[in-house]
């Protein structure tokens, strides 16, 4: 079997650095069971956070080789092994200790969106009828993990720390899911342009880039969204509406 | 005694997974304060990889479908040994939960007439699975979550339960404590609802994750509780072979249910060799048949893939070991055939199986639209569980309730597939609505603080435990779970027998007197180390509960094997639950109880599906 050197960062908030660790690699393996192959003879106590190992609960986001990883999507046939592979926690938010960071910023957030709201059932056992045409944008966005690795490229969080003043892509995915949700009544438009902060976001698609999903999060969510709200708020006659209206 | 931060409620939920969620929602219906703990983030539990569907006879797709047709394809596929009751209502109110799932924003796949698509899957008599492609858990978990935190519910993630509290003979509370320091908190609760899932970590090969240590079981066994047919573990046939590090992960039946064929090394379909007889009337004759059915045709009958899971792995293990096995140890599951019959293929394939394509393509450089896949069974559910009253699931100990994977009787031998996703709506529901009648009929009970400091030290041990106790012989956490494992692999795998399952509880034994010394390395920070330690007792209390099962049923049955008793039923022996209870002297202790008749109702529905 084949050795490889992981620099895994290892520490908590009062300090951290890269430990350098060496392993055994074999065919198939990925990011994560390296990890964990270290985690059982090396250094028990070392933190990371995993759970289904399928790329389907969006638990061990990473930052691989200085990329926003799934580590247990990423094989490691993929990566140059004549050269450490460093592993590193997301750099958008506060580090709890070694790979695990503290990502309660998200849910905060998400908590503080306005919820579904549907309309009245179309029919009378209490179902709506939708034209499966009508609903594969939605689906597309549910099809989000919450791994929170867009959050992570994000400029505007990484970057400028305006985590007060922006939600951040995943959260526009999930304004866009429930705005263009065919039996939602909710308007979030203002929310979206004034304290969810959509106007910070310039459109460099880093987020769907690494999008494990593959959610096209820029083009189907946020223009989309930024679309409604220029509609809505800096359309001329309708500015001039309400002007009158008021 | 030392002071602890103390959480109060009226209903304590321990565990985030549907069970869990759809238990606290309905907890907090009312003005009753409501506490969710669960040990990972939330949306995060095992329900998120649910992928083939929510089974609930909604006819949408085929109008002759009821809860009738649901409760006897439920009964048959638990080969009769089901809680009818459980059953019963199982399947008459599935339906109303998931539509309830749509009114909180989940959005499953059409139908023409803009209504929930339903497709077929092993054990149902009609298209009765709701979904959405191949992520049907993700959208429930997500649905129920996104509803879930307006509720007002208080949510504790990444916190460990290590004991439940009892005063009296009354369930108080809980302890644990939290991943981030690795602080303890208490507790307290006028009711508690366990909703903890499976046991899938006490085997080498499964597809859960590392939570699923039988936390709910064990608290509830330690709590005076009892656990029925914990015998009862499903292999599911297809999980991946190859390559070694992904073994075990799981490929839904979907791909069956929409035309996927097993066929060994010889290219022959095997599974037409062998069909019980409980089934000869509904499958095919033919694969030109069982093609049909998968594509909706009302007249034809399944094919033999998607007969009971149990049966399923059990002919994928015969071919392995009679020599017919694929490269990696498996069969060969193949869904690109499909091809030869409709246009398109690869891009139905991708659009019905989304999470399928990308799993395979990134994992194993296999497209399944192209090439067969490689599958063989891996460790899924346990039916077994923690006994309940069927209505309200309320356990032995007052004040306790148990729903979802934890709990047991919907499923009896075997669970079919999709029958777990309602399980946990229909009764999470149950266990929250009545917890929270708990909760406002009695009022609470101050908590017996005698013990909390002996949980405490108890929950330390592993630093306190020398480094090198000088034996030779000390073993580390990590080394003790995957001996654990591979020896409930071994010897209480698919193939059991009496001497297996002797030594299985032998080995149990000494691994349980190896991890009272293991010793954790570092601090009470997010350390893995430790917390694997603390695993350990759960791991090896459900361990030995399923051994002791196992060795107590001298059948083979559903998911349970007996290779010393191939029979059915134990000659004179009747229906019968195995029944496991912890004895006042701290060992574990085996009955069995008789099943009662079924009510003439029921068994006149049983009678009419034939």
């Amino acid at each position: 079997m084949a050795k490889a050197t992981f620099k895994i960062w290892r520490g908590n908030a009062d300090g951290a650095q890269f430990v350098d660790y060496d392993t055994e690699v074999s065919e198939g393996m990925v990011v994560l069971d390296a990890v964990h192959r270290i985690q059982a003879e090396q250094a028990n106590d070392m933190a990371v956070r995993w759970n289904c190992k399928a790329g389907k609960c969006g638990s061990c986001s990473a930052e691989v080789n200085g990329q926003p990883k799934l580590m247990c999507m990423t094989r490691l046939n993929d990566l140059p092994l004549d050269e450490p592979v460093t592993v590193e926690p997301m750099r958008a938010f506060p580090l709890i200790k070694d790979l695990v960071t503290d990502v309660s910023w998200n849910f905060k957030v998400k908590e503080k969106m306005k919820p579904f709201t549907p309309r009245p059932p179309d029919a009378e056992d209490g179902t709506w009828r939708m034209e499966q045409e009508d609903i594969d944008h939605v689906q597309e966005f549910r099809k989000c993990i919450e791994c929170f690795l867009c959050q992570d490229v994000c400029h505007v969080l990484r970057e400028h720390d305006l985590h007060d003043e922006f939600i951040g892509p995943r959260f526009f995915v999930y304004a866009a899911s429930l705005e263009m949700h065919p039996i939602d009544t909710e308007n979030r438009l203002e929310e979206l342009k004034d304290s969810d902060g959509i106007g910070y976001c310039n459109i460099t698609k880093c987020c769907t880039k690494v999008c494990p999903e593959h959610i096209t999060i820029t083009d189907n969510a946020i223009i989309p969204l930024k679309e409604r709200v220029v509609d809505e708020f800096y359309d001329p006659i309708k500015k001039l509406f309400r002007v009158f209206s008021r | 005694m030392a002071s602890y931060e103390t959480h109060e409620y009226d209903v304590l939920i321990i565990g985030a997974g549907g069970a869990g969620l759809r238990a606290a929602i309905e907890a907090a219906t009312g003005d009753l304060k409501v506490g969710l703990v669960c040990k990972s983030l939330l949306g995060k539990a095992h329900t998120v990889m649910a992928e083939g569907g929510v089974a609930a006879a909604l006819a949408n797709v085929d109008e002759r479908d009821s809860w009738r047709v649901h409760f006897a394809d439920t009964m048959r596929g638990g080969q009769y040994l089901s809680n009818a009751r459980m059953a019963e209502l199982h399947a008459q109110e599935s339906p109303d939960r998931v539509r309830e799932l749509e009114a909180w924003g989940a959005l499953f796949d059409r139908t023409q007439e803009g209504g929930i698509l339903q497709r077929n899957f092993g054990g149902h008599q009609y298209p009765r699975l709701a979904h959405v492609g191949d992520r049907t858990g993700l959208e429930m978990i997500r649905a129920l979550q996104d509803h879930g935190i307006h509720q007002g519910i208080e949510v504790h993630m990444e916190n460990t339960i290590v004991s439940l509290l009892k005063t009296g003979d009354r369930v108080s509370g809980a302890f644990g404590y939290e991943r981030e320091k690795g602080r303890f908190k208490i507790f307290s609760a006028k009711s508690v609802v366990l909703a903890t899932g499976g046991v899938g970590k006490a085997y080498k090969i499964t597809s859960n994750s590392w939570e699923y240590t039988g936390d709910g079981h064990s608290l509830a066994y330690h709590a005076g509780a009892e656990l029925i047919d914990m015998e009862f573990v499903q292999f599911h046939p297809t999980g991946m072979v190859w390559p070694p590090s992904v073994r075990g992960i799981l490929v839904t039946e979907g791909v069956r249910g929409e035309g996927g064929t097993l066929t060994n090394s010889e290219g022959k379909r095997f599974m037409f060799d062998d069909i019980p007889e409980l089934y000869v009337n509904q499958t095919a004759d033919s694969p030109e048949e069982g093609w049909r059915y998968t594509q909706g045709d009302r007249d034809a009958r399944r094919p033999p893939e998607l007969l009971t899971r149990d049966h399923v792995a059990r002919c994928i293990v015969r071919e392995v070991q009679e020599g017919r096995g694929s490269p990696h140890g498996g069969v060969f599951l193949d869904i690109a055939w499909i091809k030869e019959k409709i246009p398109n293929a690869p891009e139905h394939i991708r659009r019905k199986l989304p999470s399928m394509y990308h799993q395979f393509k990134e994992l194993a450089d296999i497209d399944i639209t192209q090439e067969p896949m490689e599958v063989g069974p891996t460790t899924h559910y346990i039916m077994g569980g923690i006994r309940v009253d069927a209505d309200s699931q309320m356990t032995a100990v007052p004040g306790l309730f148990a729903a979802g994977e934890c709990a047991a009787g919907l499923h009896g031998a075997n669970r079919l597939g999709g029958n777990s996703l309602s399980d946990l709506l229909v009764f999470g529901k149950r266990a929250g609505e009545y917890a929270a009648q708990f909760a406002m009929e009695n009022a609470a009970v101050p908590l017996d603080e005698t013990q909390l400091d002996e949980i405490a030290a108890h929950t330390l041990k592993p630093f306190e435990n020398p480094v090198d106790d000088g034996s030779g012989e000390q073993m580390g956490p990590y080394d003790v779970q995957a001996q654990l494992q591979e020896k409930m692999q071994e010897l209480v795998g698919i193939a059991r027998s009496q001497e297996s399952l002797t030594q299985a509880l032998e080995e149990i034994q000494n691994l349980r007197d190896k991890s009272a010394n293991v010793h954790a390395i570092g601090n009470r920070e997010y350390n893995a180390g430790w917390h694997t330690a603390l695993d350990l007792d759960c791991l090896l209390t459900v361990s030995e509960a399923i051994a002791l099962a196992a060795l107590e049923r001298r059948a083979s049955i559903g998911a349970h094997s007996r290779d010393d008793h191939p029979e059915k039923e134990e000659s004179g022996a009747g229906k019968y639950n195995t029944v496991i209870k912890k004895t006042d002297d701290g060992t574990m202790e085996i009955r069995r109880h008789p099943i009662d008749e079924l009510q003439a109702n029921l068994q006149e529905i049983i009678d009419e599906m034939g």
